[in-house]
C-alpha cells in the first residue's frame, strides 16, 4: 500500500493527455495500478489515502461508465466525491466553462476530473483553477485514463508491448480514445494500425508513424490486438457511413474478419458498445477473446492510481 | 436475353479493328462458347473455316461492341418510354452490346435490391448487357450517401446522381472519401444547379433572341474545376459523364496532366449540334446541359481528337410526346441516341478530325478502361461482343424507324454516315441487317 509521502510518479500534477507522458511514467503508473488491482478484489475495497480530499467530477457530456469509475476510485481512495453534470448552451460555451472554474474554484476541490465536448478544455480549466485536473476526455483530443487501462489489460494479458501489433478500428476521426491509445502504444514500441473508411480517418494520419488501412482483411492480418470503436449513431445515416447494416458488412467485428488477426487475438472495445454495427454479440460476449469486461476493472483500478500519483503532487 | 451459345462462328474476310491493341488489319476472327477464341490477319488466310457458321464480313469493319457509359431508361418507372428490352433493340441496332444505365428512375436506383432487380430484369428481357449506375446519394437528394460497398457488391458498376449535379461540397467530398475506399468509381453531373435552375439553353445572343430562360455556360466549368479539387483531396476515380465547353476540357485536361484520377466524356449531341440548332424551339434538341455555342462544339471535337475527351456518349434519354410537345422552357429535356451514336461519331473520321481507330477507341476501350470491364476488346478470351460496321453507309436519321419506344431525336432528318450491320453479344446474334 502506497502512502501519502511517497516518491512523486508524475512530474505534472495535471494529467491532460498521454502527451506529456514518458514511458516511465506510464510503466510507473502501471506498476502502481497492479496493487490497485488487488485492492479492488479484496473484500474491503477502501482504503484513507485520499481521507479530507474533494474529488469533483464535472461532466459536461453524459458518461456513466467513466464518471462511475472516477467516481468508485475516489471513493475507495477515501476522497469525497462530488458530481456535477453540466448541460451547456453552445452559444457562449467559453464563457460558461470559465464561469465553472472559477466557480468551482472556490469550493477548494483538490482533484477535479472534467468530461468536455470540445478539445482543449481540460488544458483551459487546468490553468484557471488551482488544483489537479485530469482530462476524462475532451473532443476528439485526448481520453488518456482510457488509454492507460487499455495498456493495463493489454499488458497482464501479454505481459509487454514491444511489438505487438495492434490494430484500431472504426471511427478513428472523431474518436480521442484512438488518439491517446495511438500516442501511448506508439510510445510503448507496439505496431499500430488503424482501419477505417476514408470518411472516418482523419488527415494526414499517416503521420502519427502508425500503418493506414481501409480494408479489415488487410488491417487485421497478424494483429495481436483489436481495438474496436464506437461509431456514434448519428454518424452511421449518410454523413460518414452510408447505413449501419453497410458498416458492419465492411468494418464490423465478425468471426470472419477476426480470423485473419493472429491466432488467439484479443478484442478490446471502450464502451458502450453497438452490437451489430461495429461489433458481432458473439464476440463481444466471449471471454475467450474479448477483455471488455476486463478493461472495465482496469479503469477503476488505473484511475485509483493516477489519483494516488497526483494526490503525492498535492500541497 | 443473353446465354453463352455453345456454336462456334468464324468471321472470314473483315477489316479488324481493335482499338485497345492497335491492330487494324484485314484478317478474321473466331467465337467459341461466347468468347473470343482467335483473331488475326493471318487466321481463315490458307484455309476455308470448316465450321457450322461462316461469316463474310467482305471487308467490312468488325470491331468490339460498342460500350455506351450514359443511357437513361424508363425501367423501373416509365416503361411506356423506354423499358430495359426496347433500349436494348435499339442499342443491339446501333452496334451497342453494354449500355450504362443511370439510376434517375422511379424508385432511383439506391438500393442494392434494386440493382439486383435491374440485372434480372435485364437478364430476362434485354438483348445487349446492361450496367447498372447506382445513386450516388439516396433518392438523388444530394444530401446523404448511398450503400456504396454494398451496391458495388450487387453489380453496380459506377456511382453517380446522373443528370443531377450535387451542390453541397461537404456531401460530395465525404461521398468521394467513401467512393475511394471502396475504389468506386464516381460519375458527375457538372452544372452548377443554382445558376442553372429553370434555364433551358446557354446564355447568349441566340437565346436572348428567342427570349428562353438561359444559363451561362461557365456553370459547367465551375463544378469540374471544384469537383477535381475535391478528386485532389478525395483521390476518388473520376469520371465526367458529359462535358460541352472549352473551359471544362482545359480544366480536365489540366487535371489530367497534374495526374489526377479524372475521365470525361461528350455526348453525340454535343459534337455534331450548336445552340442554333434550336432553331425555332425545336424542343427535340433541349437537352441537358444545353447545346453549346459554335466554339464549344469545335472544341469539343477537338477535345476527342487530342484524346482529353475519353470517351462518346449518347446520353440516350427517351422522352414522349407528352414531355416534349410543350413549349421549349416547359418541355423535358433529352434525346434519344443509341441508334445513332455509332453514325455521329464516326463523322469525326469522315471529317478527318480523328481516325476511324480513335473514335472507336472512344466508343470501346476507353469506356471498358474506365468502367474495368473486360469487353471493348478482340482480345483472344474477351467476351465475343462484337460489331461489323460499314463505316461508309450513308443514311438519313428518321425517327419513324427508330427502334427505341421512345422518337425524340435530336438528329431527326440529319444525314449520317456509318452504321451497324450486325450486332454479337456473347457470341449471340442480337442484330443481323446484313
Amino acid at each position: 500500500m502506497t502512502s501519502p509521502d511517497a516518491a512523486p510518479i508524475l512530474k505534472s500534477s495535471h494529467l491532460l493527455g498521454i502527451d506529456g507522458l514518458s514511458p516511465f511514467d506510464i510503466t510507473a503508473l502501471l506498476d502502481l495500478a497492479e496493487t490497485y488491482v488487488m485492492q479492488g478484489r479484496a473484500t474491503d475495497k477502501k482504503t484513507a489515502l485520499l481521507k479530507g480530499r474533494t474529488l469533483i467530477n464535472l461532466f459536461f457530456e453524459a458518461s456513466t461508465r467513466t464518471q462511475s469509475s472516477f467516481e468508485l476510485a475516489g471513493k475507495r481512495l477515501g476522497a469525497d466525491v462530488m458530481n456535477m453534470s453540466v448541460k451547456t448552451s453552445s452559444v457562449s460555451k467559453g464563457e460558461t466553462l470559465i464561469d465553472t472554474a472559477s466557480t468551482l474554484n472556490a469550493m477548494r476541490p483538490d482533484i477535479l476530473v472534467v468530461r468536455h465536448q470540445d478539445a482543449g478544455a481540460a488544458e483551459l480549466l487546468s490553468r484557471k483553477l488551482d488544483c489537479s485536473v485530469i482530462n476524462a476526455g475532451d473532443g476528439a483530443h485526448e481520453h488518456p485514463t482510457q488509454a492507460l487501462l487499455d495498456a493495463l489489460t493489454i499488458r497482464r494479458r501479454l505481459g509487454h508491448f514491444e511489438g505487438l501489433v495492434v490494430a484500431i478500428c472504426g471511427d478513428v476521426l472523431h474518436s480521442r480514445v484512438a488518439r491517446s491509445n495511438l500516442r501511448l502504444l506508439s510510445m510503448m514500441g507496439a505496431q499500430v494500425r488503424l482501419v477505417a473508411p476514408r470518411t472516418l480517418l482523419p488527415a494526414d494520419a499517416d503521420r502519427f508513424g502508425v500503418e493506414i488501412h481501409t480494408d479489415m482483411k488487410s488491417g487485421l492480418a497478424g494483429a495481436d490486438i483489436v481495438m474496436m470503436l464506437r461509431l456514434q449513431l448519428e454518424r452511421m445515416s449518410g454523413a460518414f457511413v452510408p447505413s449501419a447494416r453497410e458498416y458492419f458488412r465492411f468494418y464490423g467485428l465478425d468471426r470472419a474478419k477476426l480470423a485473419v488477426a493472429k491466432p488467439g487475438a484479443l478484442v478490446m472495445h471502450p464502451g458502450p458498445m453497438n452490437r451489430g454495427v461495429e461489433i458481432a454479440s458473439d464476440i463481444a460476449d466471449d471471454v475467450q477473446v474479448s477483455l471488455i469486461s476486463e478493461q472495465v476493472e482496469m479503469g477503476v483500478a488505473i484511475r485509483m492510481a493516477i489519483l494516488d500519483a497526483l494526490s503525492r503532487r498535492l500541497p | 436475353m443473353i446465354s453463352a451459345r455453345s456454336g462456334r462462328i468464324a468471321f472470314r474476310n473483315a477489316r479488324l479493328i481493335d482499338p485497345a491493341s492497335g491492330l487494324d488489319a484485314k484478317g478474321g476472327l473466331l467465337v467459341e462458347n461466347g468468347r473470343i477464341a482467335d483473331v488475326g490477319p493471318r487466321l481463315f488466310n490458307d484455309a476455308e473455316p470448316n465450321d457450322p457458321e461462316v461469316i463474310d464480313c467482305r471487308g467490312l469493319v468488325l470491331a468490339p461492341g460498342l460500350i455506351d457509359c450514359r443511357v437513361f431508361t424508363g425501367e423501373p418507372g416509365a416503361e411506356h418510354r423506354e423499358s430495359l428490352e426496347s433500349a436494348s433493340t435499339a442499342a443491339a441496332s446501333g452496334g451497342v452490346t453494354s449500355m450504362v444505365v443511370m439510376p434517375n428512375t422511379d424508385p432511383v436506383i439506391d438500393e442494392p435490391s434494386l440493382v439486383d432487380f435491374l440485372l434480372r430484369r435485364a437478364a430476362a428481357t434485354a438483348k445487349v448487357r446492361v450496367l447498372p449506375c447506382a445513386a450516388l446519394t439516396r433518392g438523388l437528394h444530394g444530401e446523404t450517401m448511398t450503400e456504396i460497398g454494398l451496391l458495388k457488391e450487387a453489380g453496380a458498376v459506377a456511382f453517380s446522381d446522373g443528370d443531377r449535379s450535387i451542390a453541397n461540397a461537404r456531401v460530395l467530398r465525404r461521398a468521394l472519401s467513401y467512393a475511394a475506399t471502396f475504389d468506386a468509381l464516381v460519375i458527375a453531373h457538372a452544372e452548377d444547379p443554382e445558376l442553372t435552375l429553370n434555364a433551358s439553353a446557354t446564355e447568349g445572343e441566340f437565346a436572348t433572341r428567342l427570349g428562353i430562360p438561359a444559363a451561362p455556360a461557365i456553370a459547367e466549368a465551375m463544378m469540374v474545376e471544384r469537383d477535381i479539387r475535391l478528386v485532389e483531396l478525395t483521390g476518388a476515380r473520376y469520371h465526367f459523364g458529359q462535358i460541352s465547353t472549352r473551359a471544362a476540357l482545359n480544366a480536365v485536361a489540366a487535371a489530367k496532366a497534374r495526374g489526377l484520377p479524372v475521365t470525361c466524356a461528350v455526348s453525340a449531341h454535343h459534337l455534331m449540334l450548336n445552340e442554333l440548332d434550336v432553331g425555332s424551339y425545336l424542343t427535340f434538341r433541349k437537352v441537358s446541359p444545353p447545346l453549346r455555342s459554335e466554339a464549344d462544339r469545335a472544341a469539343m471535337v477537338e477535345g476527342v481528337a487530342s484524346g482529353v475527351i475519353d470517351a462518346i456518349v449518347s446520353s440516350h434519354e427517351p422522352q414522349g410526346a407528352d414531355t416534349k410537345r410543350q413549349p421549349f422552357a416547359a418541355a423535358a429535356a433529352g434525346s434519344v441516341g443509341l441508334e445513332t451514336l455509332l453514325g455521329a461519331a464516326l463523322s469525326l473520321a469522315h471529317e478527318g478530325h480523328a481516325s476511324l481507330i480513335q473514335v472507336l477507341a472512344t466508343l470501346t476501350s476507353a469506356p471498358a478502361h474506365i468502367f474495368g470491364l473486360p469487353t471493348g476488346t478482340l482480345a483472344k478470351g474477351a467476351p465475343a461482343d462484337l460489331v461489323l460496321i460499314d463505316p461508309g453507309e450513308p443514311f438519313v436519321v428518321d425517327a419513324e424507324k427508330l427502334h427505341s419506344r421512345a422518337r425524340n431525336t435530336a438528329f431527326e432528318g440529319r444525314k449520317l454516315q456509318g452504321r451497324a450491320r450486325a450486332t454479337y453479344v456473347g457470341g449471340e446474334c442480337v442484330f443481323d441487317a446484313r
